[in-house]
Formats: C-alpha cells, structure tokens, sequence
C-alpha cells in the first residue's frame, strides 16, 4: 500500500515553526545564540524569575512582518495571548504567543512548479528551552534524571500554517524547500533544519479521490529533514489508507515520526488533549505597527526567490534545476556578478551550481569578480576543465587569486602551438580513427581527446582539442 | 509650602513625630544624620515587632550601611537625593536583589532575587534606607494578612484586630512608627483597604504610573505599586520618586514622573466633589457618616460636592473575582518546584515530573492562593470563558464607561475606603465571601486602571480610624492629592 493508491488523495497542511535570526531573544535582551554552554544565555525574564515582565523585541516584530510580505499577507494589528500548560522546559509554565489576532493573516506561497500554496497564518511566539532525559533509552518514562537548557527559551520564532492545499509528499517538500528559500532571502533564519531552527509539523489525512470533504488528520511531529517530511507524510498517508481501507477510522492525534524505524507511532490523542486556557497577555500590549513602519520594511525588502530565479534565468539560459540550486544556495548573485563581469554564463554557471555549492559548508564563495577571473581562465584556454575546478577548490578552501593559485599548482594549459602538435601527433599515429572522424562520425572524437589527454598529462583543454580536430577535419 | 503634620489622633503614637519630607529636608541639610533617623525607628522596631510582626526580615545591618552612606555622602557635600535618610519598609513581594523575596508563602523558600525592583532602584538612588521586607496576604490574596505562611500582622492601634491586607505589614510598620513610608501593592484595595484600618495615607496610582518590574505577579492587569505615609505630602513624595517610564515594564504609561508635591496645599475651592452613592450602600453608618462628615468639610473649604451614580460599580466586585484568579491561575503556575523556590517529591517521592508539579503546590501554596488558582482555572477554561472571563471583561468595559461619565460632571469622586474599622483576628476567616466584602469600595477603582488614595478619619470617640477614599480619572494624581491634603487638614 502506498500514498498514491489509486483512488485516494493525500490532504496536507504543514506548521512551519521558523527560529528568528534577531540578535536578542523576543522577550528580553539575551543573546539569541545556537550551540552555546547551557544555561548561559538567560536573565530573569526568559527564566521566569518571579516579578519580571516581557518587554517585546521590535526587531522580531520587523522580521516577522518581513515573513509576512514575502507570502503575501495582510499585516494586521495584534496581540499576544498566554497558552498555559505545564512542562519543565517552559520558565513560565505558559507559553506567549499570538491566538486569535496574528499579525500576518490570509496569504500564499507560489511553488517553483507553479501553483499557490494558502498561507493560512503566520505569527510570532517564544520558543520553549530544551529538555534532554538523561539514562533509559533517552526517553522521559525510563530516564533518570532530565536536564533542562534555557538558552533557547524566549527565542522568537515565527509560526507559518499553510492551509491544507497540499496533495502529495514531494508538493510539501517543494513547499517547505520555498519557505525556506524564502526564509532566508528576508533574512528572517538561517533555514538550518538539522540545528532546528527550522522545524515541521505535518498535519496529514486522507481521503478518496473526488471527495471535497477532509479526512480525520493526524499531526506528525519530530520531522528533522525534508527526507524525513517525505517519508513521514508518505508512511502516514499509506496507514490511513489502510486503516481506512480495512473499514477502520483515522484517529484525531498527534503522532511522532521515528527516523530510524521509518513509521509514525501514537502520541496523545487530540480529543484528550490539554485545554490551554488561553487569554490576552496582560504584561504586553498591542503590536499596531504604523504605515510609517510598514512602509519602511515594505522598502526594505530583499528580491525574493521566485524574482530571482526568473532573473538568472534570464541572464543565464541555464537549466531550471540549476536554477533553483542557485537561488536557494543564494549563489545566484554570484552568478549574475560574474557574468556582468564577462564570464561566460554557462560556465559560470557550472562551476556555481557543482563546485562552489558544493563547497558552501566548509568553504568560502569567492568575490564574484574574482570568480568571473577564474571563469574566463577556463573558457579562454588558459586553464583546462579539471584544472579550473582544482584551482577553484583552492579558492574556497583558503581564498586567493586564481592566477596565481594555478600558477602555483604549475597549470599552465598548453600554448596552442604545443596543442597543435600533440594533435598532429595522436592524427598520425591513428590514421584509421582519423579516416571515421573525418567522415563525420563524431562520436570518434571523445577518442582523440583522450589520447591527447593522455599525451598531455591532462594538460590540454578538452574543448580546445575538440576544436582543432574540426578545423582540421574541415567539420 | 509647609507639610501638613504628621498624622494626629493615632493610639499608637510610636511615630517619630517627624514626617519624611522634614527627615529628607533636615538630612540633605546635615540638620540630622541619617543613621540617627534609622536608630528610631529600630528601636520602635524592637519595643514592638515581636507583638505587631509586621515584618518577614528586618535588614537591620544593610539598613545601617546604608544610612552611613547616606551620611557620608552628606558629608562629602554630595546630595543623596529626595528620600535621604527617611527609613522604608517594603512589601515583601517586591524583589530585593539577594534578599529573601516571599510573598509570605512556603512555596518561594530559599528564592532570593537576582535583581532589584525598579521601584527599589529608585527609592535607593534617592537616598531612601530599606528597613525591612513587610509580611502580606500569601502573594497579596487576602484583606487581613491572616493569609500569611509566617503568621498574622496585627494592627498597631489595637492588636486584637487585624491590620487589613494583603499589604498588612506595611501599613501596620508606617502606623507603628518601625518606618518612615512603606511601599504595598494594590490589585483590588490591597494598599488603600488597610492603610484605612491602621490610620495612615495609602495610594493606588494610575495603572502604568509606576513599574511593575519586580513585583510578583497576583493579577496583572490590576497591580500597582504605591505608597503607605504618615501624611498625604509623604505619599507624594514618595510616588513622585517611583513613577515614571519604566522600559522593563511593557505596561508602564509613557509619561514623565508627575510633579505632585508642588501645588498640595492649593486647596478645593472650586472643585467639584461627587459622593459615590453605590459605594455609600452597604456600608457601616460610622463609615458613611464619616464620609458625610469629609464631604461637609470639603464644602466648607469652598469645594462643589453632590452625590452622583456609578451604576457599573456595584458588579465591580463579581468581575474581580473572575478577572483576578484568572491572570492568578497563570501567574502562579511557574512556581513547580523546577527552577526555585520549594519542591516537594511528595510522600515517597514523585513517579514523574507532573507527580512532583502536585506535590510542589500542594505543599508549597496556602488555602486562599489554592482557592483562587482553581476559581480562575475554571473562569478559563474552553467553553465557560465567554460566561466568565469574557462577561468580566464586558463588566470592566462599562465599569469604565461609567466613571467617565461620573468624571464628565466631578473632577474627583468620595467615598468610604472600607465597609468599617479593623475587625478582629479570625473574625472573617472562615468566610471568604464576608473577607472578599472589604474591598468593595476599592475594587472598582482597580478595574478602571483609575489612581485612589485613602486619608485617615478618626471619628470622634472612636479608637479605630477609618479611611476616606478619594478618587481621580486616569492621571489625575494631582488634583487627588490636592483634595487629600484638603481633607488631612480638615480631619478630626
């Protein structure tokens, strides 16, 4: 039984809780830093320390209406209320966080498969610190002890709910791999899935195919990657189908995703779920931002993803998959810079999309003048294929410039007059491969290069070769 | 001007017959030192504290510490600031940095803030001395700080009876003489209700006049810090120093301190005075009478002064039942035995960590404050909200309304601060509605977010004082305390 069993479609809406790139946290004015020693990041308010008040962060306010714009919402006055529960890992034993006047409301997110996604809401909350079970199997029944870090408590986040518009696992990806994009373009995250700073909830159900209704959904909680988001939502589409199938019914839940067994399990079940006793936060008061303040963020606002893929486009011709590699790498401004600078934009674009974003974790994307430098090396002769993508990971490993990295590697292409009588060379010594070059089976081509290569030691430029053994051959 | 003296007619008669602002005056001028000042008031501390307990702490040592800095600063040709030298006592629900902090509750044992309230900031960059950390109502829920895990306070002008609550300790030290002005929190009348039964000036201001940065929390969006005097200039002063924009407190009124004490004594003539009829309804005949008698003396003094209606407020008194335990039911759920104060693993110790949440409050909370989380749970919960909190809510609307209205004909409004004189110890103990009765003539004036002060009325033959609430729209501090200097000069 899969997801796209005939006859049934697959109904998901995802909550996309998104950490705020803000320097401080919302409430007060400690840092907002990931991976710091415990409980060094707090004061009074994000502990909860009895007497102390929340003043809110206008940065996060800013990021949040930033979030707001770029999926096309309304920015609305609201306010904050409290969510009350009790858990360790939350100072205050409620949670703040806006309810029934978000401030982004009604908006949509366009796939780059075309197609809008709704954007229910968007709205800001603190995040809660973080809890880990010490002994057992790191689970809180069987642990010994629990350790609590409050360095992320009152970190702002922005909760994203789209609504259920999303009919398959790969169309949620494609959504969350956007807001990502789009995340990062405002400047509002890092769009780090793995340190959580983005996080999903996917709200999934079923139903047959040509139904309008909604099938019962359960919420799927713990998904840490968009590999995981496939698989949960795929495995959990599969269950309902057959639960269904088997004249069952799907149980209102939250489940939890468990990576390493590949399925969902039971958590608790929503018709038991706490009531939250929620009520307007008494120690805030309204977020109303002006038409002043509106104005300006509106004026401020980056070129999005979508803007920018069609602008690389343009420039480029290139391929729509690299494309999108480019943009969401943020690499596409690299691209454009060195192609304004004279590079050939194809290549630029080669080199762009495999070697330098492959680098981006450990290395640092050259100035893009530079990088065109190095561009119009390899399509000007100067360096070959292989030897431009050496030189480029010297680039991103320890910077510089790339004549004078290839200068130190002793890659110096050949001169034509050398290239000319390797040529000369591998011609006469394959006189009857030469005879079905020339009587237009190109395909013998790849032969010549490589014999040339071979005599070379690399040193020839592929294309270069191809090039003169056309001229010569009149082809 | 020339301050008013020292309230008059007290049984008590321990006060230093000194108000604050002659100490500040005589200290700034190096006319009396500071540790001089401090010495009193310890030693009435130490005739009668053990009988009255008004205090949690008594900060003896730093108190002199920091009388000797003030004295030194003197000294040195520095000024210390408006409050030098005058001794205060502090609400022990007001966080003091490195001080025990305990709303009089077991729950917080142990806990001693990291940080000082801006209010404490203040009264110490003026030069004030913290004499003592004064015993409540458990986190201010109560009207005779009979609700205290460390035993009653008692009222100093006859110690059978209570002193009023929750701020019970502070106006109990300010009527004993143990300080010069005290600081009290007040969410329903918990400053103006037994500032009244101990005979001395206690005053709510404006909702947002002063910070509530480090005041533990009872319900939100009725706290106010404010002050217990000997005199009505006492009050000004000491409000004039801890008002003010606070960044650290997001509901603090983006308005510069006010200037109070100037203008005090400009009297009432011309002044419109309304006796709130509803407030006059229900209570003792000495209490109204002597609200009749306030009123005949404000019109002597050339004031305009008719009864007038606020219908709303009679409902003033349900609503805050809802609306106080609801932001209380919230407020108090971080006290869970994770980060501070008390835990308790129970009998046995805890299968989980809820299991250690239970026995934690169980232990940890009083009766009243148990009672009030659970009335206020209730009043939240999904499907009674709109009938409760919401329907509250609505109430305050229209409670507002109704002032305005009022404040449309009056620039400031009459009545009785309480239903009677200090009862005795126990007397309403086992009745929480009979106890909830006492602040029906404060609570209103909470609900609006309006400023109240209470002036002592000694009726003639009586040994017990009452207090004479005078009410102003939001802001209107000034004229307030222009119309309490009026009635202080006028009382019996």
């Amino acid at each position: 039984m899969t997801a796209d069993t005939p006859g049934w479609e697959t109904v998901v809406g995802l909550e996309v809780h998104c950490e705020l790139r803000t320097a401080t946290k919302l409430f007060c004015g400690c840092p907002n830093r990931f991976g710091q020693e415990p409980n060094t990041q707090i004061c009074p308010v994000c502990t909860g320390q009895p007497g102390s008040l929340p003043v809110l962060n206008r940065m996060a306010v800013e990021m949040a209406m930033r979030i707001g714009l770029a999926l096309h919402c309304r920015i609305e006055p609201s306010i904050f209320h409290r969510k009350n529960y009790f858990y360790p890992d939350m100072p205050k034993d409620y949670q703040v966080s806006q309810y029934d006047q978000p401030i982004n409301i009604d908006g949509w997110l366009e796939l780059p498969s075309g197609g809008r996604i709704g954007i229910e809401r968007a709205h800001l909350e603190e995040d809660t610190g973080k809890i880990t079970h010490v002994g057992g199997a790191g689970r809180i029944h069987d642990a010994s002890h629990s350790l609590i870090d409050y360095n992320r408590a009152g970190v702002p986040l922005v909760e994203i709910v789209s609504r259920p518009d999303i009919r398959s696992a790969a169309q949620a990806r494609d959504y969350v791999a956007e807001l990502r994009s789009i995340l990062v373009a405002t400047g509002a995250s890092d769009g780090k899935m793995e340190e959580g700073s983005l996080r999903v909830d996917a709200n999934v159900s079923v139903r047959p195919r040509g139904s309008t209704e909604f099938g019962t959904r359960a919420e799927i909680k713990n998904v840490n990657s968009l590999r995981s988001l496939v698989r949960a939502i795929e495995y959990e589409a599969a269950r309902q189908i057959g639960v269904l199938s088997d004249g069952g019914r799907v149980t209102l839940e939250t489940r939890h995703w468990d990576e390493a067994g590949g399925r969902t399990t039971s958590g608790r079940t929503k018709e038991q779920s706490e009531d939250y006793r929620y009520f307007p936060e008494p120690d805030l008061v309204p977020v109303a931002p002006d038409a002043a303040w509106l104005g300006r963020v509106e004026a401020a606002m980056p070129v999005l993803p979508a803007a920018r893929r069609s602008r690389l486009a343009q420039a480029t011709g290139a391929p729509g998959e690299d494309i999108a590699v480019l943009v969401e790498t943020g690499l596409d401004e690299l691209v454009l810079a060195a192609v304004a600078a004279g590079a050939d934009a194809r290549t630029a674009v080669n080199r762009a999309t495999n070697e330098v974003a492959g680098a981006l974790e450990t290395g640092t994307p050259p100035p893009p003048a530079t990088f065109a430098r190095l561009v119009k090396m390899e399509t000007e002769g100067a360096l070959t294929a292989t030897q431009a993508k050496t030189v480029l990971a010297d680039m991103l490993r320890d910077g510089g410039e790339p004549e004078e990295l290839a200068r130190q590697r002793g890659f110096e292409a050949l001169a034509s007059d050398a290239l000319a009588d390797a040529v000369s060379a591998v011609i006469e010594a394959n006189p009857a491969e030469w005879e079905r070059f020339k009587a237009g089976e190109a395909k013998v081509a790849g032969f010549f290069v490589g014999q040339v290569m071979k005599a070379t030691r690399g040193n020839a430029d592929g294309g270069a070769v191809t090039a003169e053994l056309r001229r010569r051959a009149g082809i | 001007m020339t301050p008013p003296a020292p309230g008059s007619g007290s049984a008590a008669g321990a006060r230093p017959g000194r108000s604050a602002v002659e100490t500040a005056d005589a200290v700034r001028a190096g006319r009396l030192t500071a540790a001089a000042v401090l010495e009193e008031h310890l030693a009435a501390i130490e005739a009668r504290e053990s009988e009255l307990h008004a205090f949690n702490l008594v900060l003896a040592d730093r108190a002199r510490a920091e009388a000797a800095a003030v004295d030194e600063s003197v000294a040195a040709g520095r000024d210390p600031g408006r409050l030098a030298g005058v001794t205060v006592a502090l609400k022990d629900n007001l966080c003091t940095r490195g001080v025990e902090t305990t709303c009089s509750s077991r729950i917080l044992e142990g806990w001693k803030p990291p940080y000082d309230a801006t209010v404490v900031t203040r009264l110490r960059q003026e030069g004030a001395v913290v004499v003592g950390k004064t015993n409540l109502d458990e986190f201010a829920m109560g009207s005779s700080t009979e609700n205290s895990a460390f035993g009653p306070t008692r009222n100093p002008h006859d110690p059978t009876r209570v002193p009023g609550g929750s701020s019970g300790g502070s106006a109990a030290a300010v009527a004993a003489g143990f300080a010069g002005l005290a600081l009290g929190s007040d969410t329903g009348g918990s400053i103006r209700q037994p500032a009244a039964l101990c005979g001395v000036v206690g005053l709510k201001p404006t909702y947002g006049l002063v910070s509530r940065y480090g005041l533990i929390a009872f319900a939100s969006s009725l706290d106010q810090i404010g002050p217990f005097a000997g005199t009505v200039a006492d009050a000004a002063l000491l409000l004039e120093v801890i008002a003010g924009h606070d960044a650290m407190d997001s509901t603090s009124l983006d308005a510069p301190a006010p200037s109070l004490l100037e203008g005090l004594d400009g009297g009432v003539e011309g002044l419109r005075i309304g006796v709130v009829s509803e407030l006059m309804d229900g209570v003792e005949p000495a209490a109204a009478a002597a609200v009749e008698a306030a009123a005949h003396a404000l019109s002597a003094a050339g004031a305009k002064v008719d009864r007038v209606s606020v219908p709303a407020a009679v409902y003033g008194l349900s609503a805050y039942y809802l609306i106080a335990p609801a932001e209380a039911s919230s407020n108090l759920a971080r006290y869970d035995g994770v980060r501070y104060g008390l835990r308790s693993e129970g009998p046995g110790g805890s299968a989980d960590v809820a299991a250690m949440f239970a026995a934690t409050r169980a232990a940890g909370f009083g009766d009243e404050v148990k009672r009030r989380i659970m009335l206020g749970t209730y009043a939240l919960s999904a499907g009674y909200y709109d009938a409760y909190y919401g329907q509250a809510q609505r109430v305050r609307t229209l409670i507002i309304r109704d002032f305005d209205a009022a404040y449309r004909s009056f620039d400031i409004l009459l009545s009785p601060t309480t239903p009677g004189p200090a009862f005795e110890l126990d007397a309403k103990t086992s009745d929480p509605m009979a106890m909830y009765l006492s602040d029906v003539c404060t609570i209103p004036t909470n609900l609006a977010g309006h400023p109240a002060v209470t002036v002592p009325w000694w009726p003639e033959g009586s040994g017990l004082p009452l207090g004479i609430q005078v009410l102003a729209p939001a802001l209107g501090e000034a004229v307030m305390l222009r119309a309490a200097a009026a009635l202080e000069a006028a009382a019996p």
